[in-house]
């Protein structure tokens, strides 16, 4: 699978998922406390971090310097064909340094922590920094900021062992077993933390720990997938995550084969998310400045269906991610589209200045061509379940998953993909069998502007974007245009 | 960094492992990029540690660490050690690798001009050179260069007693010209898209691209797709360009041989193939003039899946993939080889870096060149369209049916190029496609791609693969259906 592009790969990165509330999450109490570990060398304790950070900028001679020190464990339990066949863990840390010289700037990353390479870190940034054009952009550090706290991090999940994560491998697998499926998977857990300092005094900090669990169950001629993450595993529920795969791979056996063309469908939250997730860098000033967005020209206008309404949150209890951004400014919540009418972007501090407009906390690590992006996306949802839309649809296709998507036309924003692992046929209210997988060619922009129901707002992974918080959605007139052989 | 694979290895032996190996791993990078006149990324990387892979009760385990002290090691092999009886607790049938002797070897891939020591103010300038060029052209709304250059020192000793020690510096770069205009947005890149060409080279390969002297074209190109016609939709004959058809290849051939994916590993995430090892050695792939080969050897090119010695320690090889049309290879590991039977692996283990284990890769998995040459090609073409430089990739996830969509393209009318077209797709099923290939230009327009972005793998890795293409025409393929209402 070709990645999107290293533009997408590198606004992803730092993303952490975590936290989910849909089938497979147990509705168990959040309660669990935050606790950092004792200080000691290579602990990964924010006191460690923060010692490193102040080496870093004891070192520095530039007039300006930022550093985000990051300690990550984090371990990976993949299984197919009813067994383990790759089980993985790692530990890492990082050390991006940033320096502004003389108006110019420029980073460096390295994970060796030594004083000999950290000082060797301040001379490549400021070497870098020195010997390129002065930049008309270019701005002065932010000073303190007042960070809101968030609890993301739980003791027992970043703690987890390969026994504890092949003990439910095995549960599956004895599921899938039981039915006479074959289960692949991943059940993965692990931490972060991270802390940012700048020379003018600005401090942040966040933890947050993470479990994923995802699981494919095949038959003969199908197959089911779910998938949900936790920043807490025992809010995860993978037995219940398999089960509902499995019932999903027996209800598509022996799929029928029906042509392309128009169709209502219903698409479960992970495809919404896989879809819709495209629209995010479209919402970044930088972007709409540099025409490239598909809301160039089209901001303060009705674009979507009236239902449609959309903000960025990392303070929503379903969110997840660091509340602070490339340059440690604290992340606001933002209103992107109320009632189908696109109203506002989100700013890095330079690009706000150009604009004259207040950042929103939502710059990526400088120096960088993209701005800003918006990663934690919150659709405003509705009241009824996808079973509920089921019995309202006369003649419809249910989707479980979509895939490799990717964008056909950048302004239209006209998105190719698959379906795939759970596509029904529905009529007259119920599901009435598998049906071979479609591709669709589909424009976003004509989506959210025909959807007829919203489920309730979930949080829900896919594998194309990042964690969002979607609702299943069920949409008129959506375009299938190839029907492949299974 | 062999003292620490060492140590690595030692302690896994100590703790019981069967096998183990260890790649202590130290990657620099430098990443550049310019966006309207002003530089945008400007980042240098560094990142050392080591991975160690043990089996144990025929079962795997892998642990990686950046502490590399003697504690820090031994620690990360221990963990390995029990992660590997972790796996144990929910086995398949054990693992059985595929025999292969030790080798203790140096390799390097030849460069002429370490991208690391040309000032980075020269490499800047001829970013913005190029962007000067390209907003010189009316219309053009946002110019973008990139550069990026990789050197990759690394250590793999096992317990068989291999030590090899590699080399690889990696090159790449590339420019994009975009004009927005009323409602639509149309791009043009040079010398490919999404980043560029990228290579196993040195500065060199940049220099030869000479971007600044093709930045006007591609701003030109970009303005003038506004008003081409559309792409019709039908069923047409088609010439793909180089660059497109090298994705093309990875996509629908490189991706679907794969043996981790035909035997499932790869079920929950990218998926499976719809080459069962049953169709090997009896289907055909192919028209009888395709040839496809996965070539890691030097001899092959420089391309992104060069090199000396897989990240499982088997030298590099070439594996006939598509023999005059019969797919005759798959793309294995030790481990995947043994499980189907054959003798040897072919030599395509691949870690994106020290933390991540190694999986089967896509190598330089090339299409062989034919013998026509591109003006012949075309005045031999009475009705078709050439399409050009890739825009949007997708394929199931069995690797059957895909659609593309590419920046620009012409007609072909009566032998010769027409008028421009914009939006141009085609699709099709991967089998009925290559079935479909008629003519194949000589080496004389062959050129090895590089495609640095290939994601694979829970957790995920990317990894760059090669793909030589000339240029070569396919019939009867449906076009145009990513733009029909």
């Amino acid at each position: 699978m070709t990645k999107r592009s290293e533009k997408s790969t590198r606004m992803r990165n730092g993303k952490r998922p975590i936290g989910r509330k849909a089938a497979g999450v147990r509705a168990a109490s959040r309660s669990s406390v935050s606790v950092a570990k004792s200080g000691g060398e290579n602990s990964g304790s924010f006191e460690e971090l923060r010692r490193i950070a102040d080496r870093v900028l004891h070192f520095s001679a530039a007039h300006e310097t930022e550093v985000e020190i990051t300690a990550a464990t984090d371990a990976l339990t993949r299984f197919a064909n009813n067994a383990i066949h790759q089980n993985v863990a790692e530990e890492i840390r990082h050390v991006s340094l940033r320096v502004i010289v003389s108006g110019r700037t420029a980073r460096a990353t390295t994970n060796k922590t030594d004083d000999a390479s950290l000082r060797n870190l301040v001379g490549a940034a400021v070497s870098l920094a020195r010997f390129q054009p002065k930049n008309r952009d270019a701005m002065s550090m932010p000073g303190p900021q007042k960070q809101p706290p968030v609890r993301r991090f739980f003791e027992p999940t970043a703690e987890a062992t390969p026994e504890d994560r092949a003990a439910v491998v095995r549960r599956v697998v004895r599921l899938a077993a039981g039915r006479k499926q074959t289960a692949a998977g991943v059940y993965a857990t692990g931490w972060t933390r991270a802390v940012f300092a700048n020379s003018r005094g600005l401090r942040a900090q966040h933890a947050e720990s993470k479990a994923e669990f995802s699981v494919t169950m095949m038959e003969q001629d199908s197959s089911g997938w779910a998938k949900a993450t936790s920043p807490d595993a025992r809010l995860l529920d993978p037995l219940a995550l398999a089960d509902r795969a499995s019932e999903n791979a027996a209800a598509s056996g022996n799929p029928r084969e029906l042509p392309p063309g128009h169709y209502t469908v219903i698409l479960e939250p992970s495809a919404v998310l896989d879809l819709a997730g495209f629209l995010f860098y479209d919402f970044a000033a930088t972007a709409v400045q540099d025409k490239r967005s598909c809301l160039t020209g089209r901001m303060g206008k009705p674009l979507f269906g009236a239902n449609i309404t959309l903000w960025d949150d990392v303070y929503h209890p379903l969110q997840s991610g660091t509340p602070f951004d490339g340059e440690g400014m604290p992340r606001q919540r933002v209103m992107l589209v109320e009632n189908g009418v696109p109203r506002n972007l989100v700013y890095a501090r330079s690009t706000a200045r150009k604009k004259k407009m207040r950042p929103t906390g939502h710059g990526l690590p400088l120096p960088n061509e993209f701005g800003e992006a918006p990663m934690n996306l919150v659709f405003a949802g509705g009241s009824g379940s996808v079973d509920e839309m089921v019995r309202g649809t006369e003649r419809g296709i249910l989707v479980t998953r979509l895939w490799y998507i990717r964008e056909v036309d950048p302004y239209e924003k006209i998105m190719t993909g698959m379906t795939r692992d759970g596509t029904f046929l529905v009529e007259n209210g119920r599901v009435v069998c598998g049906i071979r997988n479609f591709r669709f060619n589909q424009s976003l922009i004509a989506m959210l502007s025909n959807v007829e129901e919203l489920g309730t707002a979930v949080r829900a992974s896919g594998e194309e974007s990042f964690d969002m918080v979607v609702p299943a959605m069920k949409i008129r007139d959506f375009h299938f245009t190839d029907v492949t052989k299974f | 960094m062999k003292e620490f694979a060492e140590w690595a290895i030692e302690t896994a032996r100590l703790r019981g492992a069967r096998y183990a190996d260890a790649r202590v791993m130290d990657v620099r990078q430098r990443d550049i990029s310019t966006k309207n006149g002003q530089v945008g990324t400007l980042v240098e990387s560094e990142s050392c540690g080591i991975g160690v892979r043990v089996l144990i009760g025929g079962a795997w385990g892998f642990a990686s660490t950046d502490r590399l002290t003697r504690e820090g090691v031994q620690t990360c092999a221990a963990r390995a050690v029990a992660i590997a009886r972790a796996s144990a607790r929910v086995l398949g049938r054990p693992v059985v690798l595929a025999d292969e002797q030790a080798y203790v070897d140096t390799w390097q891939n030849p460069y002429i001009k370490d991208p690391f020591c040309v000032p980075v103010e020269r490499q800047l300038a001829v970013l913005l050179d190029a962007d000067r060029e390209m907003r010189g052209v009316p219309g053009v709304t946002l110019a973008e260069g990139t550069m990026a250059f990789r050197r990759i020192e690394q250590v793999f000793v096992s317990t068989q007693g291999s030590v090899i020690h590699q080399r690889k510096m990696q090159s790449g770069a590339g420019i994009t010209a975009t004009s927005f205009q009323k409602d639509e947005i149309q791009k043009r890149s040079y010398p490919n898209s999404f980043g560029g060409q990228h290579a196993l080279q040195g500065y060199e390969l940049v220099e030869a691209m000479n971007l600044p002297a093709h930045a006007r074209r591609v701003g030109e190109e970009a303005v003038a797709l506004h008003g081409a016609a559309q792409c019709p939709e039908g069923s047409r004959t088609i010439i793909l360009g180089g660059g497109q058809l090298g994705l093309q290849i990875h996509e629908s051939i490189g991706h679907p041989i794969e043996l981790d994916r035909v035997l499932g590993m790869e079920a929950n995430y990218a998926g499976m193939s719809f080459l069962t090892t049953e169709k090997l050695r009896q289907l055909r792939y192919g028209s009888d003039i395709v040839n496809v080969v996965a070539d890691a050897r030097l001899d092959h090119g420089a391309g992104l899946g060069t090199f000396g010695y897989d990240d499982e320690g088997v030298p590099a090889q070439c594996t006939p993939v598509i023999t005059n049309g019969l797919f005759t290879g798959y793309l294995s590991s030790r481990e995947t080889a043994s499980a189907i039977g054959e003798k040897r692996s072919g030599g395509t283990m691949r870690a994106e870096s020290w933390n991540r284990l190694p999986m089967i890769r896509m190598t330089n998995v090339s299409l062989l060149p034919g013998s026509w040459r591109l003006e012949d090609l075309i005045a031999d073409t009475d009705d078709g369209i050439f399409m050009e430089t890739n825009h949007s990739w997708s394929i199931d996830d069995h690797r059957y049916h895909f659609q593309f969509s590419t920046e620009i393209g012409w007609e072909v009318r009566g032998g010769k190029l027409g008028r421009m077209l914009k939006n141009c797709s085609y699709s099709g099923i991967t089998t009925e496609f290559w079935n479909s290939c008629d003519a194949i230009c000589s080496r004389d327009y062959w050129t090895l791609w590089g495609t640095p972005n290939c994601g694979k793998g829970q957790p995920g890795q990317v990894m760059g693969t090669g793909h030589g293409a000339a240029p070569s025409r396919f019939r009867n393929v449906r076009v145009g259906v990513a733009f029909s209402q």
